[in-house]
């Protein structure tokens, strides 16, 4: 399967030399005589890295084979995560390296999106929030309600987090898994 | 193709564009009025354009429209016509982006016993001319950087020094068109100074389209190319007048087309022996709609077209 220069479009997932990237920027360009290029800016999906890239009217581009999978997460293994597949009930391990610090976000039973390119995992999408509990931190000082002063404290999953002063030992906090940053304080998990 | 319904809301947001588009249509016409140049207009439908390897026409009943008004203005020039300009709308199928739209308006003059370097004269002038009109000073702000439209600052450099500088290689002494055309657009364009007119000028003679060859180096043609700030405004030739080497450029043309699995088109024979009567001519042709979006301060073509194609 390919695709023509005409094709492209921001969001459009191509594959050049074995490596899948992701249009992120995308503009028409035409010299006075000559040939209709595309001036794209794409994104190494598996590196995440950018670069620019012209291609002419007259390219063909690869689709790369990527399939997108909802799985479960179920347990760890030391550096493999254990997920099940939705659809068929296989597992499916995940080394951390692909995870990378989505990892710290996992909870039991959390659908994740996977994206796989050629039968290999390589971006993990978590549900946007995850609500997690604060296993350690200094005391908080009750009555300081300032959101803007940070202090460093744990998850369950050990990994650091800056939260609110007021925030205690024992607290459930909502967190944006796409920044990995503290959101507010929930009542319960 | 159908323009896009534009709400009356758009409509209202563009009032300072579209007067400085009248305003600007003035300036031209008074401009070249009083150096004696006869505004004319020519056909908009027509039975045959000028092939080129990479522009197509779109459809109309059984011909096209214009992609340029070059042919009928030549067959003025040939008639003895000395000066003339148009303004006017063209199209060009499938151009469409941030400097492009299918349809657009060009502004294309000749002068008659001229070549390029008159023609060049006459662009240094008008755009000083109209900047001074539109925003009161040759110097202005586009997108936040400084332009200039000064007559001294115009920089002129050859094709050839611009590619050897920037892409490490002379297309006049081996031609490669892909190479060319890649290069141009991700090395070359991006390296020119971007707060002055710059010319590209002597392109290598495949690319001479419907430009005469240097009488003392063949291998390059008298065509010159005008950027502002990236932009591409303009092109301009010594205009071929050999009707013979313009058939055969028509010729290579459209085998270029079939090459790419395009359409050729037919030859225009009324223009073909009409050109043999042509005196030694300059002539160009400048994107009107790109110039107003630099002297309005608007970053795209889209902000200076009140109803655009979808």
């Amino acid at each position: 399967m390919s695709f023509t220069a005409a094709d492209l479009r921001k969001g459009l997932k191509i594959e050049l030399e074995g490596i899948p990237y992701e249009v992120t920027e995308f503009e028409f360009c035409k010299p006075g005589k000559g040939q209709a290029m595309y001036k794209c800016r794409i994104k190494n999906m598996l590196i995440g890295t950018t670069m620019e890239k012209t291609f002419r009217a007259v390219d063909k581009i690869d689709q790369p084979n990527i399939e997108s999978k909802t799985l479960s997460y179920s347990y760890q293994e030391g550096d493999k995560y254990v997920f099940m597949d939705n659809k068929t009930y296989e597992q499916v391990e995940l080394h951390e390296d692909v995870l990378g610090d989505q990892r710290f976000f996992l909870l039991p039973d959390l659908e994740c999106e996977v994206l796989f390119f050629n039968g290999r995992a390589m971006t993990v999408t978590l549900p946007a929030f995850v609500i997690k509990e604060i296993i350690d931190t200094e005391p908080g000082a009750r009555g300081n309600t300032a959101t803007n002063v940070l202090k460093p404290a744990k998850i369950d999953t050990g990994f650091e987090i800056g939260v609110p002063i007021f925030i205690n030992r024992g607290d459930f906090i909502r967190i944006d898994t796409r920044t990995g940053k503290y959101v507010e304080r929930v009542k319960q998990a | 193709m159908r323009p896009r319904p534009a709400d009356s809301d758009d409509l209202r947001d563009l009032r300072r564009v579209l007067d400085l588009r009248a305003r600007l249509n003035d300036a031209i016409r008074r401009f070249f009025r009083d150096r004696g140049f006869l505004e004319v207009d020519t056909p908009v439908v027509l039975s045959a354009n000028a092939p080129e390897a990479n522009i197509d026409a779109i459809p109309a009943g059984a011909g096209w429209l214009r992609t340029s008004p070059e042919l009928h203005m030549k067959r003025l020039l040939a008639a003895g016509y000395e000066k003339i300009f148009q303004l006017g709308p063209v199209a060009r199928e499938g151009e469409h982006g941030r400097w492009h739209h299918p349809e657009f308006t060009l502004l294309e003059w000749y002068r008659a016993e001229a070549g390029y370097l008159e023609i060049l004269a006459d662009a240094k002038a008008l755009l000083s001319s109209v900047a001074m009109e539109l925003r009161g000073a040759v110097d202005f702000t586009w997108e936040g950087k400084p332009v200039s439209f000064a007559q001294e600052l115009w920089e002129k450099q050859t094709v050839s020094q611009a590619f050897i500088q920037h892409a490490g290689w002379d297309p006049a002494l081996k031609f490669d068109p892909d190479r060319f055309d890649l290069d141009l657009v991700t090395r070359v364009e991006p390296a020119l100074p971007a707060d002055r007119p710059v010319v590209l000028i002597d392109y290598p003679a495949p690319l001479a389209a419907l430009a005469r060859r240097k009488p003392d180096d063949p291998s390059r043609a008298e065509r010159w190319e005008l950027y502002l700030a990236g932009v591409e405004l303009a092109n301009a030739y010594s205009e071929l007048n050999d009707p013979d080497e313009q058939r055969a450029r028509f010729e290579e043309a459209n085998a270029h087309r079939q090459r790419r699995c395009a359409k050729p088109y037919p030859l225009d024979e009324t223009f073909l022996s009409a050109l043999a009567q042509m005196p030694p001519s300059g002539g160009i042709a400048l994107g009107v709609d790109r110039l107003l979006m630099i002297l309005a301060d608007i970053d795209s073509l889209d902000g200076v077209l009140p109803f655009r194609h979808g």
